[in-house]
This record gives C-alpha cells, structure tokens and sequence, in this order.
C-alpha cells in the first residue's frame, strides 16, 4: 500500500465546480452527519474528489480535513484522485466468473489498450473488479461510473469499448444495456400479494402501536437478514428505550454475494417495503425513517424516490397519516458507497452519521442507542414486507405459514449452474432439493447457502431444509455442477473478505489477507500441508477473537469446502509438508513483463 | 453501588459503568493488553484482552462488567489466542525491533516477550510505507503503525486538535496527518501534544533525542509488562486515579 502523501489533483477549483460545491453543501445544510451524502454527490459530479474540493467542504462543515479523507478512503466507490472519465468495474462474483467475466474484462483491456486497476494515460477510463453487484441471475454485470450494465457479451463489450472511446455520455449509451430483469419464477407471500396501498397500515391504525408489537411477536416472525432475530422483541425493546427521538431504518445493503431478493423487493414491492417501515414506526414511536440503499442499487433511486413523493401526496406519509392525528413519520433514503461491511447494522448506523463504517462496540445495541445514539429499529429489506403481510393478515393467519420455528415466506436468489436463475419465494421447510428441481439444475455438485459468510453443502445434503431449525439463510442460493472446482470457489470468498474487512480489528484485519494470501500459494501450486494447517488456525483466531460477524465467518469458504472437497485442495499441494511462500521464479515475473518475455530461459528451472 | 464478578476463580469487585478490564486492573489483576490505555474510552480493535465469559470469547476492555460473570483469562488457550494475534501484528507491519528507538519501552515488543512469542509465526507482509520525517522535531515511522487509534483520540479529545486520522479500509488501513500537503510538518502538532506521548509502539518518535536511554535500561527490560500495567492502570472509569 503505497501512501497518497501528495494528491496530483488540481489545487484549483473553477467557478463552475465551486457553485456546485455550494449547490450541494447547501442542499445538505452543512450538516457533517450527510458527509457521505455530499462526498458522492461531488462525486457524481466531478467524477472524483479532488484535494482543494476535501479542504472547501472541510472548511463548509468545519470539520478536519482529513475525516472527510478518512470517510472518503473507506468507500470503494469514492475516489481522492481521478479514475477516468470512464470508471468500468467488473461484478467479481464466483457467478459472474462462471458467465466468463474474467475473459471479458481481459478483451476489454486489450481493446483499449489498459491494465486493470490502472487509469489510462489520456485520462479517460479505468478497468477494475468490485464485489458482487448483485445481478448474478443476469451476469457477467459490470458498473460503469456506478450504472449497473447486465448480460454482458463479447459483442456488448465492444461497444461499450467504442462507446468510452467516442467518449459518448452514459445518458447516450442504449437503454436496453441498463435493463434489469426481475427474473421471478415463483411468486408467493410477499411477491403474489393483492393488497393496495395503505391497507396494511390501515390495519396497523385499528391496532394501535402496542398491539402491533404483540402481533409481530405472535406471528414469529424472524429478521430475514441473516441474523434470525426475533423481529416482534426488537421493536418491544425499541419501544420501550428511552430517547428524545426513535429511528426506523431499512437495510438495503444487500451486499452478500450472491443475494439479489432485496433489489427485486425494491423494484416490485417499493410500497409494501414503506408500509412495513411505518408501520414499525407507529410501533416505536418513530417520526423518521432511512433507507440504506447499496451504491451498486443507485439506478433505484429515482424509482424510490418516486413512491416515497406518492405515498406523502397519498398521505401515507408526513404529518397525520390517514388523518390519525400527532401520526407522522416521513423516510430519507441514503446511499452507500461501496462496502459490503455497512451491511452489518451498527456499521451502518455509523455510514448513516456520514462517518467510516465501522462497527460498534455492542453493547449497547441499536435498538437503545442506534442512530445518533436514540433508539433505533433496524430491519432488512425483506423482513419489513413480511412485518407488514404479517399485521395484515393477523399473527395467526401468519404463523400458520412455514414450519413452527420459521414462520412466513423467505425469498431466495437462485444464480449459478442452472436454467433458470432468478427469485424464487417459497414457505419455510422447503428443501433444498425441490429448489434445484424447480430451477431446473442437474449434476449439481455443491449449493452455497447464504452466501460466503453461509454454508456450502455437498449432494448428500439437499435433502435439508431452509428455516432457523437446519439451514438458516438471507436468500443466497449458489449452484454449482459437477464442472466446477470447489477450490476456486473458495478462493473467490475468501478474496471478497479480505477485500471487504473493515480494518478495526487486528484478526479480521491480517488474518484475511493472510487466509487470501495462502490460498493464492495453493493455487499456484506452492502450497504444503502446512499451509493447510495454517488456514485452521487463522480460522480459530478469526473465529474467536474477531469483532464482527465478517471475521467470524470469513473461513467458513475454506472450511466448509475442506470438508467435503477435500481432494480439490490436496492435489494442488506440493508433497513437501513445508514449502516457503516466497517464490524465486515469481519474483522475476515483473522483470519478464517489463522485457516482454516469457521464453524458458526467462524462467528459472525449479528444483527440489 | 459495587458488585463482584470472577475472574480465574477470584472475585472481582466492580462499580457499575466499569468494563470488565477496567474493574479487574483497578482491582490489581493484570489481562494482557494493547489498544486500552486508561485515560480514554476502550477501543476494542487489537483483541489481545480477549477473556472467556461464561464459556464465550469476548474483549474484556469493552465488555460491560456484570455481577456473577465468570471470567476466564489467564489459560492456555486464551494465552495460545493472544500469542497468534501478537505474531500476526509483527507480520503485519515491518518492527525491527533491534533498531527501533522504542524498544525496551514499547508495550506490543513487551507483550511479546511476556506472552512468550518465540516464533514469527506468519509470513511477514513487509508492507512499503515511507516514512514521514517533513517535520524539524518529530518523526513518523508507520511501519510500526498497528492502528489503534490513540494518538487520534488523544489529538481530538486532549489536544483539541486533529493531527491524526486513520484512511483507508482492511488491510489497506493506514494513518493520515491534517495537512493538505498530506506532511506532519503543515499539521499543528506540538512536542507537548498528548498524541505525542499515546502512542504504545514506534511510530511517533521525538527527534534528537533518539537512544538517550541505553536499549538494556529501559522501561521493560527492568520488569515484565505484567507487572508495569497495574502501576500505570488502576483509575476509575472518569481516568482519575483510584486510592
Ligand atoms: C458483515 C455483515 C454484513 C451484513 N449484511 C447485511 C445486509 O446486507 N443486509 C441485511 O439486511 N443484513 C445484513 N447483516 C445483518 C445485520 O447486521 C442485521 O442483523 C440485520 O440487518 C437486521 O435485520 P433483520 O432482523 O430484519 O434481519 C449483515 C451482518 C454482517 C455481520
Ligand atoms: S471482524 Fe473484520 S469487518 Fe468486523 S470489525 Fe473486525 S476488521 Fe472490521
Ligand atoms: S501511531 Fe501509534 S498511537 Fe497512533 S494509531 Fe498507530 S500505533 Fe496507535
Ligand atoms: S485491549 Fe481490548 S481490544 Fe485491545
């Protein structure tokens, strides 16, 4: 990591960018806790941050500058210096490589003449890889200055190419490149709902705030998430914390890979996501909402936008809601900026305060000190809608659907080896087999459950169930045939948590590049049974001592797969049971780039 | 109103609002530690203070201590956890401690040789991060840097300044100084600055005045870090000291 001492940025700002600057601190009122906010939308203007634009809106906030570097420099998707005209980043997923995007992005280099991660010399575009995009069931995706492109081709790739070349503004390129399919093949709970706006909340009014909280905990119903947490208990203790305000806020990170079921819900299901939300708000005494959306969902926005300015002109939202007076609540919708751990709540309250998205040291919980320290209801996507059907229908009604501990629907994003990826919704209990069957998958190999921070399951095991009770899920559904090497799966997990750790604690920090590192040696055939004895005490470390939920999953890849695909990793290890890492031919592979050579006498003969 | 907890099997009495680190160093027991310094608000980040409580790995400098916990912390296996995580911080960063001007006075070397590291352990990562030597009396040496984040508490909350911030995410994370020319020496800092003396490792180093006490006669060559840390450690949670 070589340090930004000094940015090559113009020192400079001209009128124009100066007025901008204004336009956006103003729309914000100088407020420090919207620093995010301001930072991407300078962004969006001037296609990065530039050092005397960090020092103007450090002056306009009156903050030190380098928080708003420190922000900036947490979130993928922010840049201190420029990346191009162009920002190409290729959807990374061990599904988008399965559609062939690394082939891809190596045409599109040479194309135009780049290497990944490099900025061209003209200043016109950069080619990188960013975490899942969440479009698996419509790869190989890639965003393009953060504009999500699907079903990406040779031939798509090319005009896209042409496109940068002719430097023709993005608003100018074909619609059709943009169109995101919803893709969904079974419909149930939440997605065949027939109810018109406002009547769950209409219902929820009947109720009043605490007989809501009583039917939500009837029900059962758990956070879909990913945590399980009973939802009903989290807005009784929400209730009950005392605080000058209450906050509602909406998890729409989705940053799992894998995982697409909350953008579809965003798409489809806009009103009933907003109606769980003030719902829940009526419930803890809430008067105002977020909705965190992911910065790979920013194409959403205005679509959102537009549903949040009918509900208020419906009266579904603002000052006395449906007429009930002293009832008003109104939701702000934020954007992330590229970083998968925001997905973690306490992580994300700190991104909504427009701060690094680090965790919190818990307790206390978002529920009694949440965002700006008050009370805070926090759910996921999925889990307001179901909230919403469940107020609706009566917790009975509810809790008759599913299995005894896992009550309701759960919606799955079906992707990978398979006719028919896309979402699927299914009542708890059903098995993992009747999903492959109906996504019409054969040979299957090896489902990923969850996604990385999930579990892998092998063949003998589609006979389990999706529910807290065996397989508990937040909607991933990975399939991969019998043409698939488990160990490169693996390796695609482990690179997306080292690159995604946050870098507060010293286990997560080191031991996920460490992990990512031996894995690379194993892949390179350098590898020894040494290392594999290396990556089961990373995992007791990371496991144990880790401070958040990334670092404590982030070897389940390697050691789920080295359970049940073992012979994957051992044929690539050298019989030696000790094997350094440093590798002298290796290390000559930047002489040879730099000659243009790769003949024998380049190399050096190994021997052992 | 105090209470009491176990820790290894002896009681701990604790006043509500302490962690359980801080209730145990008041009460003179010693749990291995890094990132905690006394005087500010636990940081969590470095997990060498990981106890068992009630069977469940947790830090105990930000754990809320609570009546009846039974706390486990000087066992092989928690011992086993903090030796990994001392050798991954050596790896992790570039510490040559024979050159370095705070060895015998830096507490990561001290823990090593408490905690007995004899190995490396891991493979060293020797990260390239230039040193920052712009400013006349101060230098910066973030090879050292292990990102716990003292100096910048120290800077906003005692200083009144911000000199320091940290930049960057996972293993990319790095210090950064206030300063557009990104140089300590357009910062504010002054010799007298808290942040100048937080600092657990060698990164903020005072110039010429380097090696004035011989390697050999400094603070942890005389005695082991866990005997030093109760001096330094038993306060109240408000940072005054305890009688
Ligand atoms: C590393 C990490 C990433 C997470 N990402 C998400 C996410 O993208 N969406 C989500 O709803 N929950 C995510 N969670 C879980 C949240 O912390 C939280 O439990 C959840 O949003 C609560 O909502 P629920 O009770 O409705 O599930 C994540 C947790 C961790 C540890
Ligand atoms: S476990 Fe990883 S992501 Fe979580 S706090 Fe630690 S470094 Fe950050
Ligand atoms: S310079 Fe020292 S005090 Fe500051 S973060 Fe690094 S190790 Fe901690
Ligand atoms: S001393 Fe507790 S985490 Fe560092």
């Amino acid at each position: 990591m070589v340090h930004e001492a000094v940015s090559p940025s113009p020192r400079f700002l001209e009128p124009k960018d100066l007025s901008l600057l204004q336009q956006v601190l103003g729309h914000h009122a100088n407020d420090s806790t919207k620093l995010l906010q301001i930072l991407r939308e300078v962004q969006e203007h001037l296609g990065f941050i530039p050092n005397a634009a960090v020092s103007f809106i450090a002056e306009a906030l009156d903050i030190p500058r380098n928080r708003i570097e420190s922000v900036a420099s947490f979130y993928s998707f922010l840049h201190l210096r420029s990346q191009g005209t162009y920002r190409v980043l290729f959807s990374d997923n061990i599904t988008d490589r399965m559609l062939g995007s690394q082939t891809l992005m190596e045409r599109m280099c040479q194309q135009l003449w780049l290497q990944p991660g490099k900025v061209s010399e003209d200043g016109l575009l950069s080619i990188g890889t960013t975490s899942c995009t969440g479009m698996c069931d419509q790869g190989p995706a890639m965003l393009v200055n953060e504009r999500a492109i699907t079903k990406l081709t040779h031939q798509r790739i090319q005009e896209i190419g042409q496109l940068i070349r002719n430097r023709t503004p993005l608003n100018d390129w074909p619609a059709d490149f943009f169109y995101v399919e919803d893709n969904i093949h079974r419909a149930g709970l939440i997605l065949g709902n027939t109810m018109a706006y406002g009547e769950a909340l209409q219902a929820g009014l009947t109720l009043g705030g605490a007989a809501i909280v009583d039917v939500v905990k009837r029900s059962g119903l758990r956070g879909r998430g990913g945590a399980g947490y009973p939802t009903g208990l989290k807005w009784e203790a929400c209730r009950n914390a005392k605080g000058n305000q209450h906050y509602v806020v909406c998890n729409a990170d989705e940053g799992e890979p894998g995982t697409f079921k909350d953008r579809v819900l965003l798409t489809r299901q806009a009103d009933l996501v907003f109606e769980g939300m003030t719902l829940c708000a009526l419930a803890v005494g809430a008067k105002q909402g977020f909705l965190y959306l992911r910065g790979e969902y920013r194409y959403l926005l205005d679509h959102l936008k537009g549903v949040l300015q009918r509900r208020r002109e419906s009266n579904l939202l603002g000052v006395d809601i449906l007429g009930q007076s002293g009832f008003d609540f109104d939701i702000e919708i934020h954007l992330g900026a590229g970083a998968y751990i925001c997905g973690e709540e306490s992580a994300l309250i700190e991104s909504l305060e427009g701060e690094r998205g680090v965790p919190r040291n818990r307790p206390p919980f978002p529920v009694t000190q949440g965002y700006l320290q008050q009370p805070t209801a926090l759910d996921n996507v999925e889990t307001f809608c179901q909230a919403a059907l469940a107020i609706h229908m009566g917790a009975d009604k509810y809790s008759a659907i599913g299995t005894s501990k896992s009550t309701g629907s759960k919606l799955i994003s079906v992707s990978g080896d398979c006719p028919r990826p896309g979402i699927y919704e299914y009542p708890f209990g059903v098995s993992v087999q009747e999903i492959l069957n109906d996504c019409g998958a054969v040979n299957t190999r090896a489902v990923q459950i969850s996604g990385p921070s999930g579990i892998c399951i092998g063949e003998h095991e589609f006979g389990r169930k999706l529910g807290f009770e065996d397989l508990p899920t937040a909607g991933a559904f990975m399939v991969f045939d019998d043409s698939r090497d488990m160990f490169e799966v693996a390796r695609n997990f482990v690179h997306f948590f080292a690159h995604e750790s946050c870098g507060f604690c010293t286990p997560c920090r080191v031991g996920t590049s460490m992990l990512k590192q031996t894995m690379d040696k194993i892949a390179a055939g350098q590898g020894t049974h040494y290392d594999l004895a290396e990556v089961e005490n990373l995992d007791h470390v990371l496991q144990t001592t880790s401070h958040c939920g990334l670092g404590r999953t982030a070897c389940n890849p390697v050691l789920h797969t080295l359970k049940h695909f073992r012979p994957a990793y051992e044929s690539r290890l050298k019989s030696l049971s000790f094997k350094p890492a440093f590798d002298l031919d290796g290390a000559l592979a930047r002489a040879r780039q730099m000659t243009g050579r790769d003949d024998a006498g380049a190399h050096l003969k190994e021997n052992e | 109103m105090s209470d009491t907890f176990q820790l290894d099997g002896q009681p701990v009495v604790f006043e509500s609002g302490q962690t359980v680190m801080q209730a145990a160093l008041a009460a003179g027991h010693y749990i291995p530690h890094l990132c905690y310094h006394p005087e500010f608000k636990p940081h969590g980040s470095c997990k060498l203070c990981t106890v068992k409580v009630n069977g469940r790995t947790a830090a105990s400098c930000t754990m809320p201590a609570e009546a009846g916990l039974e706390v486990e912390s000087d066992s092989e296996e928690l011992n086993a956890l903090r030796r990994t995580l001392v050798q991954m911080l050596f790896a992790d960063g570039n510490h040559f401690c024979p050159s370095c001007e705070k060895s015998g006075n830096c507490i990561l070397q001290a823990l090593g040789y408490d905690l007995e590291v004899h190995s490396a352990g891991f493979r060293h990562q020797f990260p390239d991060r230039p040193l920052d030597a712009s400013h006349p009396d101060i230098l910066l040496d973030f090879n050292r840097c292990i990102l716990c984040e003292l100096c910048v508490n120290a800077s906003a909350e005692v200083d009144g300044k911000h000199v320091f911030a940290l930049a960057g995410r996972g293993n990319s994370k790095h210090l950064i100084v206030n300063a557009e020319s990104g140089l300590l020496k357009d910062t504010d800092i002054a010799l007298t600055d808290k942040a100048m003396s937080v600092c657990p490792v060698g990164v903020i180093i005072k110039k010429g005045v380097g090696f004035s006490t011989p390697i050999g006669e400094r603070r942890y060559d005389q005695r082991p870090i866990s005997e030093q840390a109760l001096d330094d450690a038993p306060r109240l949670p408000s940072g005054e000291a305890h009688d």
